[in-house]
């Protein structure tokens, strides 16, 4: 009995708070901050403060929550929780698989359903708001995931080739399956669907602030934007270190241990560990930057640096690949992303399996 | 002061609405955007739709037209939210009081509707960005 209590605690730990929800929300809120300086940064603006993504979730809360009149109460109202509920699950997932090494055979499926469970959610919470042009937005986001969800399934495949038809994301995470022509491939398309997923620019088709007024989420208002807010600040953490997981041989088990290692500075105190060096490089620059645009340079410069010494630097450069490509391509119409999608993205990872097949047959390691 | 307050200080995303205007001011908004001012430093942002909106920026005479569409988007504007009325058109009508067209100010349509409206002005023609900002934040204060 107390034993059963016992791993109750501990499953309801991982999924509300170490890897699952807590971790992973405020690690994306963190993260979307990077993503709105860097783009300011390269718009030559100053963008706005550290803790804005947090001032956004929390005023959100307090905010009347408006139904619309013809809406369809309950799948609105469930719609942003059913998301939320998927990319938690996802989370504490590929958190636990890092971590721990929990495994099961097929998890990469589940994973690739789950990862699918938002924009899901997104198509039911904005056709149940009876707003046309929110049912603009959703045929769009429908139109966008069967573009996409083709290629991202391949490229999967190509890896699944490549790893020798294992099934298991811990030991796909074993092998770095992008050091071979087909695997490159696969990892470039993967990372424009990852794009089209997290609904960043070329592929923002579906909430186009300009001509639909963020379109799907339109009629969402209060907390429940709120809710929509914090699944799309988690799918920055959990789609990432996805294709981490599954293309670039994964985050080591003990990424937070480099920060506890003695760094290799003298202070009259002893080898300090990294991580207190860096909490107060963090500290003074943070308080330094209210007062200078460069210092908050530093600040971010320092966070990035964090990030790449805890062992996230995989993380990191996919996120920096994705903020690259938001900030250097105009938004496309949905028929040029779906033929993008189908036949260029789908013709190339259909080399790509054929590759991986020859590489496999032949034992050529390369291809 | 409360949490809800206090947040809503520190990210007001705005909403933009042109209820007759001659454009100018809209682009005086639309300046506020951009690396000389950057409101995003302030958390500000501007936002497609009133639902996601803790402030409408109006712009313009109301025209017999426009005066039930504002109607509209105030009543779908979550409260608590801040109308502001930017120009001299919005504020009392300007050079166009009297005219056949004219239903406004702003401040009696949104009145009509929520005697309790907090409404702040931003006189000008077109009112300065640094006019606007010092606007929104003392808007901001009162609260």
């Amino acid at each position: 009995m107390t034993e059963a209590l016992e791993n109750l605690f501990r499953l309801l730990f991982w999924i509300l708070i170490f890897p699952g929800f807590l971790f992973t929300a405020c690690f994306g809120l963190i993260a979307s901050w990077i993503v709105r300086k860097v783009s300011a940064l390269v718009q030559w603006r100053v963008g706005p403060p550290f803790l804005q993504p947090f001032y956004d979730v929390v005023k959100l809360m307090g905010k009347e929550i408006l139904i619309p009149q013809q809406a369809q109460r309950t799948v609105f109202v469930g719609a942003p929780l059913v998301g939320l509920a998927g990319v938690l699950l996802l989370s504490t997932m590929l958190w636990r698989i890092t971590i721990d090494q929990t495994t099961f055979v097929g998890d990469i499926i589940v994973a690739i359903y789950l990862m699918t469970m938002p924009s899901l959610a997104l198509i039911l919470g904005s056709s149940a708001s009876a707003s046309p042009h929110a049912a603009v937005g959703t045929g769009r986001e429908m139109k966008l995931i069967m573009s996409y969800e083709l290629p991202l399934v391949l490229a999967f495949i190509v890896v699944i080739v490549k790893t020798g038809g294992s099934l298991s994301l811990a030991a796909i995470a074993q092998q770095t399956p992008v050091f071979s022509i087909s695997g490159m491939l696969a990892f470039l398309v993967a990372l424009l669907c990852i794009q089209a997923k997290l609904g960043f620019v070329p592929f923002d088709i579906a909430e186009a602030e300009t001509e639909l007024g963020s379109g799907v989420l339109m009629e969402y208002s209060g907390a429940l934007l709120a809710v929509w807010k914090v699944v799309q600040a988690m799918m920055l953490v959990v789609l990432p270190l996805f294709l981490v997981m599954v293309f670039l041989g994964g985050i080591r088990a003990d990424f937070l241990s480099g920060l506890a290692a003695p760094s290799p500075v003298d202070t009259p105190i002893g080898n300090l560990p990294v991580g207190v060096i860096v909490l107060i490089a963090f500290l003074v620059t943070g308080l330094l930057a209210r007062f200078s645009k460069y210092i908050d340079i530093l600040f971010l410069l320092s966070l990035i640096t964090a990030c790449i010494l805890a062992g996230l630097g995989k993380y990191v450069l996919i996120v920096v690949l994705i903020i690259l490509i938001k900030n250097t391509n105009p938004r496309v119409r949905i028929d040029q992303a779906m033929k993008f999608f189908w036949f260029y993205c789908g013709l190339a990872l259909a080399v790509a399996v054929i590759l991986a097949l020859i590489g496999n047959a032949y034992g050529i390691n390369w291809l | 002061m409360s949490w809800k307050i206090w947040s809503l200080k520190k990210s007001p995303w705005v909403f933009h609405v042109n209820t007759g205007a001659c454009n100018n001011c809209d682009i005086e908004i639309v300046n506020l955007l951009t690396p000389k001012f950057d409101v995003e430093r302030f958390g500000i942002k501007l936002v497609g739709s009133p639902r996601h909106a803790d402030a409408l920026l109006v712009t313009g005479v109301v025209t017999a037209q426009a005066a039930p569409r504002l109607r509209e988007i105030y009543r779908q504007t979550p409260k608590p939210c801040v109308v502001f009325c930017i120009g001299a058109c919005a504020c009392h009508t300007g050079i166009f009081r009297g005219g056949y067209h004219v239903v406004g100010p702003v401040d009696k349509i949104i009145k009509e509707i929520d005697p309790n409206a907090i409404i702040a002005y931003v006189p000008g023609c077109p009112p300065k960005p640094e006019a606007m900002i010092s606007g929104v934040v003392k808007a901001l204060s009162v609260l």
